[in-house]
């Protein structure tokens, strides 16, 4: 019993993290139809902003064991936001925008962005580095004598809870994110209502960027960062958008959450890869039977 | 289109094919020496994928992203056979390290080059073949074909990487002494080799040249500029992709079957997302719907990579980054899309060639998935 409870958590520990991740994505494919393969390395980036408050701004502004208190830390996942949600924005000004209307192509160009990202990163240091945690996040729940539920995936789980409520009241509290469902549903109406579309747009890949950000610093809990923390991601969090179903939030959180337990359970009864390799086949199946996805949305072309 | 301009192009490309045979066959085993003539090889087996995914990117409008996957499962093949050979009697090496002591039954059929080259060649495409009628079946496109020929490539290395008893996991296959015979080192067999690629590399071309400029080409081309209209105009789209599709994957394996005797090793590296994505900017770069603009493509990026990362090998991966970038915005028609757009007169004949900016175009990602 105690086992399959672990088994459950695992799964949603997996699931909030591909949500996190995936998320941003299914803002950016959702909205415009853009395949970003640069969001691994806006994980990257964000990961590597926490690594700088932790390992540098930490010490120099709290002392050595500045890091364990914490305080940058949280920093650190607000600046991983603004960060990426920054060099979101210049990507989408600068390359999405020209390429409107040829999503293989934006595919093939924020692929080369990434490449350059990984670059300059991997330029920097090319090994996996370590993240100083803050010690309140070390340990684990006991729920009972055989189930412990580690601090750090507790905390990312609630972390993850956050952005979703954030997501939801910035959709459907907020003028702004009135009017990015509105360019979502139906980009030409929109626009004669008087949308501005292209800040929409601006604005809604900056923070698809900026939840990859937030993932990134997350990540920093979970093991080292190096430069090929995004490659690991991308291939999942594609899986996890294209079954959720475009352009649908709850259909990316159903699918995520359904491929972390799947992957916790498969690959406790067997390998790791061959727990992987299942998953996809499930994704596959499922996709025969229901192309467009978990939960679509119905838009007019 | 005008007969005359018709047969003009006949003549000028047989005139230009001629000569470029002439140079790789007899020119360059003589000019070239023998180690710069083994990578030629390597890039010529390279030509021959970008030949293959040419055809259903360039002509079809399918980007896969998975081509290095086909490329990597055919050169196994083949290069489970030559561990076979350099073997001999004996297991490979590399089973008795993990405690191997039978061989698998996987590594049986292999003992045959015959049937090694056929299973090169038919078991990339009987994977796309099954891979691509679920796919097709289901109207997934577009982008959405991209991530998911992606995801199979990266699940497939990984299933390989996990592999170490049967296939050496990461560290690949590598134990390779002599084929058919002849001792790989030996001079002479690198060279039969690199003319084996020229003449294959020929054959794929002269195929895919025929290919689209028949029928079946034509309908290529309509499936790349508008799937629906073909399928209204009473087609079934489903089945020209599936088979383009596994005839491109097939090619892609008998390419990975004549790399691995040139180059020695095979690994799942070789198979995985970075190493399938470098195959379409080889077509990007060269010049997408045009054949010969895949093999100059593979040609000349190849060169590069490898010139530039030798003395700089940081610097190599910033630069792909930015032919990527620069090619699909600034340069969409490659380099022999933009020499022919030279060549060609002002009143273009729209028919022939596939004018890029509709290869470009594609806005048939909205049809099945939720639009």
């Amino acid at each position: 019993m105690e086992n399959f409870l672990l088994l459950v958590f695992n799964g949603l520990s997996i699931g909030s993290i591909l949500l996190l991740v995936a998320i941003g994505l299914a803002f950016s494919f959702g909205l415009m139809k853009v395949i970003n393969m640069a969001h691994g390395e806006f994980i990257l980036i964000g990961a590597y902003t926490t690594y700088i408050f932790q390992e540098f701004l930490a010490p120099a502004v709290l002392g050595d064991d500045g890091a364990k208190s914490g305080i940058f830390f949280l920093l650190s996942i607000v600046a991983a936001f603004f960060v990426t949600g920054f060099l979101g924005y210049l990507l989408e000004r600068f390359v999405i925008r020209l390429l409107y209307g040829r999503p293989l192509d934006t595919l093939l160009a924020t692929w080369g962005v990434g490449l350059m990202i990984q670059q300059i990163i991997r330029s920097y240091d090319a090994r996996n580095v370590p993240v100083t945690a803050p010690s309140w996040l070390s340990g684990a729940l006991k729920v009972s004598n055989g189930l412990y539920l580690p601090y750090k995936r507790l905390f990312i789980i609630v972390l993850v809870i956050v952005c979703l409520v954030a997501v939801y009241l910035y959709l459907n509290r907020t003028s702004y994110g009135r009017r990015t469902r509105a360019v979502m549903q139906n980009r030409e109406i929109a626009s004669s209502l008087g949308v501005h579309t292209r800040r929409i747009d601006g604005l809604t890949f900056a923070l698809g960027a900026g939840l990859a950000g937030i993932a990134g610093a997350a990540l920093t809990l979970l093991g080292q960062i190096g430069p090929q923390l995004g490659t690991g991601y991308i291939v999942d969090s594609f899986m996890v958008v294209v079954l959720g179903g475009v352009g649908s939030i709850p259909g990316t959180i159903l699918a995520a959450l359904s491929i972390g337990t799947a992957s916790s359970f498969l690959e406790f009864y067997s390998t790791a890869t061959l727990g992987k390799v299942f998953v996809f086949g499930l994704i596959i199946l499922f996709l025969q039977l229901r192309p467009q996805g978990m939960i679509a949305v119905r838009g007019r072309s | 289109m005008s007969v005359l301009t018709q047969y003009k192009n006949h003549r000028l490309h047989w005139i230009g094919f001629g000569i470029i045979a002439i140079i790789f066959l007899l020119v360059l085993p003589n000019v070239l020496s023998i180690f710069q003539l083994n990578i030629l090889g390597k890039f010529l087996t390279f030509a021959i994928v970008a030949v293959g995914l040419d055809l259903i990117w360039g002509y079809t409008g399918m980007l896969s992203l998975g081509q290095g996957l086909f490329f990597g499962l055919g050169a196994y093949c083949f290069g489970m056979y030559l561990n076979l050979e350099a073997a001999g009697n004996k297991l490979p090496d590399f089973m008795s390290l993990y405690g191997v002591f039978e061989l698998p039954a996987l590594w049986e059929p292999f003992r045959s080059p015959v049937i090694a080259i056929a299973l090169a060649i038919l078991f990339p495409a009987f994977i796309a073949f099954l891979v691509g009628f679920m796919l097709f079946r289901s109207r997934i496109q577009g982008v959405y074909f991209a991530i998911v020929t992606q995801a199979l490539t990266a699940i497939v290395a990984l299933l390989l990487v996990g592999q170490q008893k049967l296939i050496n996991g990461t560290n690949g296959l590598t134990e390779m002494k002599t084929i058919f015979g002849m001792p790989l080192a030996e001079d002479s067999t690198k060279v039969m080799l690199y003319l084996a690629t020229v003449i294959v590399l020929g054959g794929v071309y002269l195929s895919g040249r025929w290919l689209v400029h028949s029928r079946f080409g034509r309908l290529l081309i309509a499936v790349r500029e508008d799937e629906e209209r073909l399928r209204f105009a009473g087609y079934n789209p489903v089945f020209i992709k599936t088979l383009i599709f596994t005839i491109s994957a097939g090619v892609a394996g008998l390419a990975g079957a004549l790399f691995i005797p040139q180059v020695g090793i095979i690994s799942p590296a070789q198979l995985d997302i970075q190493s399938s994505i470098e195959i379409v900017i080889w077509v990007a770069v060269g010049g997408r719907g045009t054949l010969i603009g895949a093999v100059f493509g593979a040609i000349l990026v190849n060169f590069g990579k490898s010139t530039i990362s030798s003395e700089y090998p940081d610097i190599w991966q910033f630069i792909m980054g930015a032919l990527f970038i620069g090619v699909v915005m600034y340069f969409p028609k490659g380099l022999v899309g933009t020499i022919q757009g030279w060549l060609k007169p002002n009143t273009s004949d729209l028919v022939d060639k596939p004018s890029v900016s509709s290869a470009t175009f594609s806005n048939k990602t909205e049809s099945a998935l939720g639009n």
